[in-house]
């Protein structure tokens, strides 16, 4: 949560799950969540789309993939709703991905992923049909220019929050920022009777 | 003057910094809910940095979401699910301690359900930012406060600075006007308004709910609609406080006793819209044709009356819906046979919610293959209900009672339910495997909860109710 690597350009080929409302108990279930730390998520990232009761593999396209290869997930409508839970892109980083695509990502979902690199992208219907007609596609995310490149040529140019995007190019720590801000937040807090 | 919403009224109290196109508005928050799932990463942040917590007295824990509802053995020893799961309690307990944050542990007379217990306690209070570790957050919106759910990093910036970092959302105001018939509930309410707006139809907007139902819900009905909101996609949903608001809160242990109050209640009731007030959006709802409602699919916007049936699939998400839930469209809902039914939650874990189920528990018995959970919100929600013998109501009709805590709603302490079983919850998501792996939930008010363990399958619970005539 503090201190991000600076992320600019990357480019990637793409892992497609189509779902719409892929949730946020998909991406990590709750039965997971009683860890004290980040670390080592990724091995539950999707688990019950993944592992059958005994442990086994299903046949599903994470468990077929070489996740080095694969760093970016287009995802269907809606990507992320549910649960505030930030293990989601936590897991979702341990496994691989650098980037998230859909048509639509829910809020929370896309704050926390945002504030640990993981790079929510917001397409139009057309550039996510385009993307799913070659689901084995190379892209390029560029945070810079704001563009995501297609393997056809098209350009599609997203939009990520200016502060956010500002943090995740220059590595600022959001919570470093806050604490900087401290004389104004102790003067708001004697303004407003609000002092301890 | 500009007319303002009820939002932005509470949202410009708040502002510490005002956001600009390059930064985000530094936003104050004035109460902040931790409990053990949450908080200790943001806590380990803070101790990297060297800080501690900067406002404990704005700061208060509790254990609600990994921790057993079964009672303790002989010696003292909670059941817990695994090794881990005390740990993190243990995690919580010793990181409560350090920084001087007020814990509602075990031996505390309100531990609880982190969004039954803000209210109970009077530490939510109207005009208040509220923030927690978690998306029903939105619940405290009940009170005319903007409360919202927050990741861990941003738990993690509450606790180093009481703020947070953030852009102004949208407004939506949502209109229920009418009368609701007798045997509908604010559960009812919220699942209309949910099938109404879908799933992402809120998300990016700040709900007000307002109109004549809403004004006449009672408060742990306006908490169960706000608290759903962000399964619209929103993350806060409030309305403006009342009388009804101003009683509810009176004498509790955190707000302001005797003349104090009435000077705090006086500033709550100018707590509204104005007249004029511009919202981004408006939906308005007639609520005099809402009915008892059930899900039948996979997220919480795939809801319908009961007594419509389960609905014919129109596109392939709804089909896939079906098909992991068993159901087939154009069934009555009485076919598929239900094996659980779990009440309780921050959603519908309160007094109302209980006596409500109690009321079609009294004097009938849940049917043969049912395993029906009733587990408080909170400690003073059990103490209380077993004072009114309504702990007696559920276990003489075959259901269990249990201690405070999340329990089957988000099953992470044992509480669960099994591959393939059918569950009627009054919990709030339907999700795949929301409930355990492979487990199907019907979303519903805790009266159709309790009408669904008596019949069997998803029942209309005004069939076991003495209604007046409307």
């Amino acid at each position: 949560m503090s201190n991000q690597e600076p992320v600019n350009t990357f480019s990637s080929r793409i892992v497609v799950l189509p779902e719409a409302n892929i949730d946020t108990d998909q991406i990590i279930p709750a039965r997971f969540l009683t860890t004290t730390t980040k670390a080592g998520l990724g091995k539950v990232a999707f688990n019950d789309w993944r592992y059958n009761a005994d442990g086994s593999d299903k046949d599903f396209i994470l468990n077929q993939i070489d996740a080095q290869e694969h760093q970016v997930l287009v995802a269907g409508n809606n990507l992320g709703c549910g649960s505030s839970r930030e293990h989601a892109p936590w897991a979702l980083m341990d496994y691989g991905f650098k980037a998230v695509i859909s048509t639509e990502i829910a809020d929370i979902f896309k704050s926390n992923s945002l504030k640990n690199g993981l790079l929510p992208v917001v397409v139009d219907k057309a550039t996510y049909d385009k993307l799913l007609a070659n689901p084995q596609q190379r892209v390029t995310i560029n945070l810079e220019s704001c563009e995501l490149s297609l393997e056809d040529g098209t350009v599609f140019h997203f939009q990520v929050e200016e502060f956010a995007r500002q943090c995740l190019l220059e590595g600022v720590d959001a919570m470093g920022w806050l604490i900087k801000r401290l004389p104004q937040i102790e003067q708001y807090e004697q303004s407003n009777g609000k002092a301890a | 003057m500009t007319a303002k919403s009820l939002f932005e009224k509470v949202w410009d109290a708040h502002v510490v910094e005002p956001e600009g196109a390059t930064s985000p508005a530094v936003l104050y928050v004035d109460l902040h809910l931790v409990h053990e799932v949450t908080s200790p990463q943001a806590f380990s942040e803070l101790e990297a940095r060297g800080l501690k917590v900067r406002r404990p007295d704005r700061t208060f824990a509790t254990l609600d979401h990994s921790i057993p509802t079964l009672r303790p053995d002989a010696q003292g020893n909670r059941p817990y699910v695994t090794e881990q799961a005390k740990k993190q309690v243990e995690t919580l307990e010793r990181n409560a301690a350090n920084n001087g944050v007020r814990l509602f542990g075990y031996d505390a007379e309100n531990r609880g359900v982190v969004h039954v217990i803000g209210p109970e306690m009077g530490l939510t209070q109207p005009g208040y930012t509220v923030v927690c570790g978690d998306s029903h957050t939105s619940t405290h919106g009940a009170f005319g406060c903007i409360a919202f759910g927050i990741g861990t990093s941003e738990v993690g910036h509450v606790l180093a600075t009481q703020c947070l970092a953030q852009r102004k959302p949208k407004t939506m105001r949502i209109t229920i006007d009418g009368k609701l018939q007798p045997g509908v509930t604010g559960k009812d309410v919220a699942l209309t308004v949910i099938a109404t707006l879908g799933f992402s139809g809120g998300t990016g907007y700040a709900l007000e709910y307002a109109g004549d139902v809403i004004r006449d819900l009672d408060m742990e009905g306006r908490m169960t609609v706000c608290n759903l909101s962000i399964e619209a996609g929103a993350r806060c949903g409030m309305i403006a406080p009342d009388q009804k608001t101003v009683e509810w809160l009176r004498g509790r242990e955190y707000v302001p006793q005797g003349e104090a109050y009435e000077t705090a209640a006086q500033q709550w009731l100018a707590l509204k819209s104005d007249d004029g007030a511009v919202f981004d959006k408006e939906i308005r709802i007639d609520g005099s044709a809402i009915e008892p409602m059930a899900t039948w699919g996979t997220s919480p916007d795939q809801g319908a009356p009961i007594v419509k049936g389960v609905p014919v699939a129109t596109n392939e998400d709804q089909e896939r819906a079906l098909k992991y839930m068993g159901l087939h469209g154009g069934d009555s809902r009485d076919v598929a046979k239900v094996d659980v039914v779990f009440i309780g939650s921050c959603t519908n874990g309160r007094m109302a919610d209980l006596r409500a189920a109690a009321e079609i528990f009294k004097g009938r018995h849940v049917a043969e293959g049912v395993r029906a959970l009733v587990v408080p919100g909170s400690e003073w929600v059990r103490i209380e209900a077993e004072k009114e013998g309504l702990d007696k109501i559920f276990t003489d009709a075959g259901a269990e009672w249990r201690l405070p805590g999340c329990s089957m709603c988000i099953a992470m302490n044992g509480d669960f339910v099994l591959p393939g079983q059918l569950a009627v919850s009054t919990s709030n998501r339907n999700f795949e495997g929301r409930q355990g792996p492979g487990s199907r939930t019907v979303l519903a008010s805790p009266a159709t909860a309790a009408a669904s363990a008596i019949a069997g399958h998803v029942a209309d619970p005004r069939q076991f109710m003495a209604l007046e005539s409307a």
